[in-house]
């Protein structure tokens, strides 16, 4: 364990709660089938949306024929844009970032459609199954328009899908630092490929659903959705419909996994709660897969031509980086276009020293769902590219690839360290993650077993990546470029109320991270209470007066952060009005485990008896004191500019030769997340991230033929990996305490996707080297492992496929 | 639509509903008895978000109408233990970190089980084999395996 913290040794709070293995208090609920989530609240008079959604990718929207559903059974009503349009405001997501065009987006399609899926009418009955009966009888008349569809065409702006944009590219930018031509072209070695990574989609196994009530009486709006994102939704909704904040409130309840599809504003929210007002009845929407496959945000739609220049040492000297994003129909809110393919070339660099750097980048707008946050955010990508440079460089260096990262990783003594697209990388364990991860892994033996297994023919390959990331990160720096959000900061409120019982409230919105038991383990152990005593509420905008949610692995940071300041006060006053009911000094007073008592003493009391004191039994602390004092504290909690996340992944595979299937064999990952809070959490999300990292390297893919329609509408088709296709894995923890944020936390709820899929793409082609076979595409569905060794076999005239 | 008069027993209470024929087991469960254990992430038979017992056998729910279970005997996760007195196998889950949104869970614990009572499930290839029809997205499946393995060595143990 290395690890340095900057923050006094009162900062560091006493061992015992915090980095202990705390069994989830969501899982009781969870396990027996108890829990809420939004489709399980059933409310009286609730009424059912179906969309009827676009069948095309591009098209003027001509008559909409919607009598023969209006006179179906149970129908209360069918709506089209206009009846939305008239009490919202369409939704804007914009950006002060030069060469960004804000598109809007309409709830419901108004004059064209833009991608398959995208919703056009609203059909609202009593059930779900009348709902659907009579949106089939809806009919929409489309004239078509020119296909937008391939992103690199859609640059030539030939067809427009945003007329009012003036062309498809609604964003670019460029970093530039150093001299790359100068270092290119003396450089002793160059490798270089285009890259390219399709589309995903996050899958959450719960779907989106919302339900929206109006409390006539009050003029008061409540919308419980399944999304990572209340106190935003909240914000936006309220400016959308102008109502006062304080007459909205947004409520997450259980969330069935997010991982970034549930991070934006969507259509379908803004329409349940317009019709909600228009009818007097609670509206609910659940999704089903289909729509959630075609409509939610989708990711990691990339082509990326890059080059890396070396010195014949191995040194990296220059990186070059041309960026293609396919950002889909519209610029989701609040996080724009931009936020994925921006941070491919912001991540590119990578962990290593490299000060020549350029990394250009064009997001493209095509008749597909709007890209969105998926886990780990353009840096799968970004560390997809840049870690098959670095095997290519290795190759042609006759390097070892892990020698060649060894050589370039940012080294302890070079912290902080400034990367070539300027991102500054906090101490942490680089190397050491590097080390750990081949040292568990086994790497020197696996080495030789891996040659044993060649020369029996076996296509067996080890692959490695290594990367760092920006998490929990502050005020100074936006999530998404530009974005007029403030997602930097985080505040909590800690109350004991009358019975002594402990409520912490967050502005955070856990969905499977476990965050009602690490918030509590930090509460716990920074007020001296037992974690069962303390009561976290999260996810719900009425409960906080500004708060967005979780996303970008922040929440641990922030309002960790958050929970650790305001904790921190609120002992302070306990103690205070402790004092008076045991007569001693402040100084000598401790509190731990709930019970609050004088050093050296057997005088002690606990905290109902406190409570009690001070709510009710009016003379035993004086009024003056009671005045001043409050059993509550409140605090907020900026990192400012956040901290960093590195990691190391090593994967060994194998490949069938007959099948064209890839086989993960070995997953062993060191990774260095600071101060852990629950080790058993810690792990699972690692797990969790890889598995999703291996679907991304070899699985899924959303797939749309030329005209735009989409052919991976089910489960069967797109392919999410099950038990059978994930590893078992090994994880190995640094805890480099972070010296830049409260705790020494860094998040860490991302790496394990951004990890994977290069590590994956390296271990294939590693077991493809005897072929000098070109993994620049990914997922390595077997069909394209299968023209990749049918093309390689070809090149060098030894094919034993016909031609 | 027409309706049709059916009796069935979930979780050892009986039930007597008219439902249309149409009507999936599942929303017969979450809608007309409000048990909401049991969850739908696909609806179309692939995520096994919605396994439930039917006499004994894991079925699908979404793919399963509720008029098919006249007479016939359904196990839901609200039949396996209760907060306070959870069973051994959602015991297992807690300790090895088996869930995290919990969504997939009800689902895998009614496959498991299945699987429980008529597999060895010795190794792991077998328990992920067994498990391979319920998709689970946070957990990456690891903790699952470990919870399951644990929950056969203790059958194990029972019986000897
Ligand atoms: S909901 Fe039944 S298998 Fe997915
Ligand atoms: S725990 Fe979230 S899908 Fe399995």
């Amino acid at each position: 364990m290395s690890g340095i913290a900057t923050a006094g040794a009162a900062d560091v709070a006493r061992p015992g709660i915090v980095g202990a293995r705390v069994q989830r208090r969501e899982d009781p609920r969870l396990l027996t089938g108890r829990g809420t989530y939004v489709d399980d609240r059933k409310v009286d008079g609730a009424v059912h949306i179906a969309f009827c959604r676009s069948d095309r990718a591009h098209a003027r929207i001509g008559r909409i024929d919607a009598a023969g559903a209006r006179q179906a059974p149970g129908v209360l009503g069918v709506f089209t844009a206009g009846d939305i349009d008239a009490v919202a405001r369409p939704i804007r997501a914009t950006s002060n970032m030069p060469d960004y065009r804000a598109t809007e987006l309409e709830p419901l399609a108004r004059g064209k459609v833009r991608y398959v899926g995208e919703p056009v009418v609203a059909v609202v009955a009593e059930n779900r199954y009348l709902a659907e009966d009579a949106a089939g009888l809806v009919s929409v008349d489309y004239d078509p328009l020119p296909e937008v569809t391939d992103p690199e065409a859609a640059l030539e702006d030939r067809a427009l899908l945003h007329e009012s944009a003036g062309t498809n590219v609604i964003a670019a930018r460029e970093f530039a630092r150093g001299d790359v031509d100068g270092a290119m072209a003396g450089a002793a070695i160059v490798v270089e490929d285009r890259f390219r990574i399709r589309r995903k989609t996050p899958s959450a196994i719960e779907n989106r659903s919302c339900l929206a009530e109006f409390e006539a009486g009050r003029q008061a709006l409540t919308l419980h959705a399944s999304t990572q994102v209340p106190g935003l939704l909240r914000d936006a909704l309220a400016e959308i419909f102008d109502l006062p904040g304080r007459r909205l409130r947004v409520v997450a309840p259980d969330v069935g996994g997010g991982f970034g599809a549930k991070a934006s504003l969507y259509p379908e929210e803004v329409v349940v709660c317009a019709l909600a007002m228009r009818l007097g009845r609670p509206v609910k929407w659940t999704s089903d897969r289909m729509e959630d496959l075609t409509a939610t945000s989708q990711a990691f739609d990339e082509i990326v031509r890059a080059r890396l220049a070396l010195e014949p040492d191995g040194r990296f000297v220059a990186l070059d980086a041309d960026v293609i994003g396919d950002v889909g129909a519209y610029s989701i809110y609040p996080w724009t276009a931009s936020l994925e393919p921006v941070q491919v070339v912001s991540f590119l660099p990578g962990p290593y020293r490299l000060q020549n750097y350029r990394g250009r980048v064009r997001a493209v707008a095509t008749s597909k769902a709007p890209m969105g946050p998926y886990r780990g955010v353009g840096r799968p990508i970004s560390t997809f590219v840049m870690e098959r440079l670095v095997d290519m460089a290795a190759k042609k260096l006759a390097m070892d690839p892990a020698e060649l990262r060894a050589r370039n990783l940012v080294r302890d003594d070079e912290f902080p360290y400034k990367s070539g697209s300027g991102i500054v990388w906090d101490r942490s364990g680089f190397q050491d993650c590097l080390r750990s991860a081949l040292d568990r892994f086994g790497y020197a033996q696996r080495r030789t077993e891996q040659a044993a297994a060649r020369n029996e023919g076996r296509l067996v390959g080890i692959g490695i990546a290594s990367y760092a990331e920006l998490t929990g990160i502050g005020s100074r720096i936006s999530a998404a470029p530009g974005m007029p959000i403030n997602t930097g900061t985080e505040r909590a409120t800690i109350e004991i109320d009358s019975t002594g019982g402990v409520t912490a409230a967050f502005g955070i919105a856990s969905h499977g991270q476990g965050l009602e038991t690490t918030l509590a383990q930090i509460v716990a152990e920074e007020l001296g209470v037992r974690v069962e005593d303390v009561e976290i509420i999260h996810g719900d905008s009425a409960a906080v007066a500004h708060s967005t949610g979780t996303y970008a692995s922040r929440s641990t940071v922030l309002a960790g952060g958050a929970a650790t300041l305001s904790a921190r006060a609120l002992r302070k006053q306990a103690i205070e009005a402790a004092s008076y009911l045991l007569e001693a000094a402040e100084a000598d007073i401790e509190m731990r485990g709930g019970v609050i008592s004088v050093a050296g003493t057997d005088s002690s009391i606990t905290l109902r008896e406190l409570a009690r004191a001070f709510y009710t039994e009016m003379r035993r602390i004086p009024k003056e004191a009671r005045e001043s004092l409050e059993l509550s504290a409140s605090a907020t909690y900026d990192p400012f500019f956040g901290t960093t996340t590195g990691a190391t992944h090593v994967a060994e595979v194998e490949v069938d030769p007959q099948t064209f299937g890839v086989t993960v064999r070995n997953y062993v990952v060191a990774e260095d997340c600071g101060r852990i809070v629950n080790p058993m959490i810690v792990d699972g999300q690692v797990h969790g991230g890889v598995a999703q990292g291996i679907g991304a390297a070899l699985y899924e893919e959303v797939v749309h033929d030329e005209s735009g329609q989409i052919l991976t509408g089910s489960f069967v088709d797109y392919v999410v990996p099950s038990a059978a296709e994930i590893p078992d894995m090994a994880v190995i923890h640094l805890e480099t305490e972070s010296p830049s944020t409260l705790g020494g936390y860094r998040g860490m709820g991302e790496g394990g996707t951004i990890g994977a899929p290069a590590a994956i793409a390296n271990a294939v082609a590693d077991a493809l080297s005897g072929l000098d076979a070109r993994v620049n595409e990914l997922p390595i569905t077997p069909d394209r492992l299968f023209r990749l060794i049918r093309d390689a076999e070809q090149r060098k005239g030894e094919s034993r496929y016909e031609a | 639509m027409e309706r049709i008069d059916i009796s069935l027993s979930v979780n050892g209470t009986t039930y007597e509903r008219s439902v249309e024929p149409r009507r999936l087991l599942s929303d017969f469960l979450r809608d007309d008895l409000r048990l909401t254990g049991t969850h739908v992430g696909c609806e179309h038979g692939v995520c096994g978000a919605c396994t439930v017992l039917l006499d004994g056998d894991s079925v699908r729910s979404c793919l399963t109408f509720a008029v098919q279970c006249d007479g016939a005997s359904i196990r839901t996760v609200e039949g396996l233990g209760e907060i306070g007195a959870l069973d051994p196998l959602q015991e297992s889950f807690r300790k090895h970190h088996a869930l995290q949104c919990g969504f997939c869970t009800p689902g895998m614990l009614m496959t498991a089980v299945d699987l429980l009572a008529k597999y060895p499930l010795s190794t792991d290839d077998e328990i992920r084999e067994g498990l391979s029809g319920n998709l689970c997205r946070c957990t990456g499946y690891v903790n699952i395996v470990s919870a399951v393995r644990e929950a056969a060595a203790a059958r194990g143990n029972d019986k000897a």
